[in-house]
């Protein structure tokens, strides 16, 4: 282990601007890319399940 | 009667890959989930600080992934986009529009972190040289087949021109590869090459492959739901759209029995 405490993980050996500004933004667009693709999912879906209500009797 | 080797073929229709893709993602969420996790894990309790770049280098285990993404997805893009147009594949041209999203992204990523790289260690966000202006030249790439599809209506027309734009955009792939070695630039040399024993510590380099493994697995389970998307709003007026979308909601398996 190469820390010696949290403070010392997060400082990253004074880079921690650095690394964790590319960290936040990687994870911040690979959180919401999913949540977009599934509610054009379920939009799709839900269309769907629209016009075949439509059409039933 | 086709022998049982055609069978294959099936899932090229887009309601048998509804299914299919629809069975595979949550495998492809766990696949990305277990790496990300042990390739986060070993990137940075594991692998040493680097001697010359300390611990900036260890942006390192997203920039390359992200960067190869980038390049792969396109080259795959293309690919689908020329099989989809060359054999008139419907399901192969919305596998190239379900692709460009995400390799857009991974474009801005590779762009984005490579500046929070390129800060501490060469002294500038960005610079006009050959590697990052020929990946910068990816994302308007990435751009400009989005908008074209997009612009057109008729969606099989469409295709076909974000296929042109696809294939001939695809010869910027190979620029941006080896413009390290072409061009005199600031970017290094590949860390990682087939001729070549690979030049970083084994913890570092395990670290990068794993967490190169995890972002395929985000890739194809993005992909895979969003072709499944495309495929509902092209299809909406289909039969089998309609049973798949009503199968899901009665807790049957989407598309299987088609």
């Amino acid at each position: 282990m190469m820390w010696n405490s949290a403070s010392e993980f997060f400082a990253m050996g004074g880079y921690g601007l650095y690394v964790w500004g590319a960290y936040a933004v990687t994870l911040a667009c690979m959180a919401i890319e999913p949540m977009l693709v599934l509610q054009r999912l379920r939009t799709a879906r839900r269309a769907l399940a629209l016009a075949a209500e439509a059409d039933a009797p | 009667m086709s022998p049982p080797s055609f069978r294959l073929f099936q899932f090229a229709a887009p309601a048998r890959f509804y299914g299919l893709a629809g069975a595979l993602v949550p495998w492809c969420w766990a696949a990305f989930a277990a790496l990300a996790a042990v390739g986060l894990w070993i990137g940075f309790f594991v692998a040493p600080t680097d001697a010359t770049q300390g611990e900036s280098y260890r942006i390192i285990f997203i920039h390359v992934p992200a960067a190869w993404m980038s390049m792969l997805l396109y080259l795959v893009m293309a690919f689908w986009a020329a099989i989809g147009w060359a054999f008139n594949a419907r399901l192969a041209s919305m596998t190239a529009r379900a692709i460009a999203p995400t390799g857009a992204m991974f474009t801005f990523l590779a762009l984005w972190t490579g500046a929070f790289w390129g800060k501490p260690t060469w002294g500038t966000w960005w610079v006009w040289d050959a590697r990052l202006t020929s990946e910068l030249i990816l994302l308007f790439l990435y751009a400009g087949f989005l908008s074209i599809v997009s612009a057109i209506d008729d969606p099989r027309r469409a295709d076909r021109a974000g296929a042109l734009v696809a294939i001939v955009g695809s010869i910027n792939v190979p620029i941006i590869y080896f413009s390290v070695r072409w061009w005199n630039t600031l970017h290094q040399g590949a860390s990682v090459s087939l001729d070549a024993a690979p030049r970083m510590a084994s913890m570092m380099l395990t670290a990068m492959l794993l967490m190169t493994l995890a972002f395929w697995a985000y890739a194809f389970a993005v992909v895979f739901t969003r072709t499944r998307a495309i495929v509902l709003e092209r299809d909406r007026h289909a039969g089998w759209a309609r049973e798949a979308v009503h199968a899901t909601r009665t807790g049957g398996t989407p598309g299987m029995q088609t």
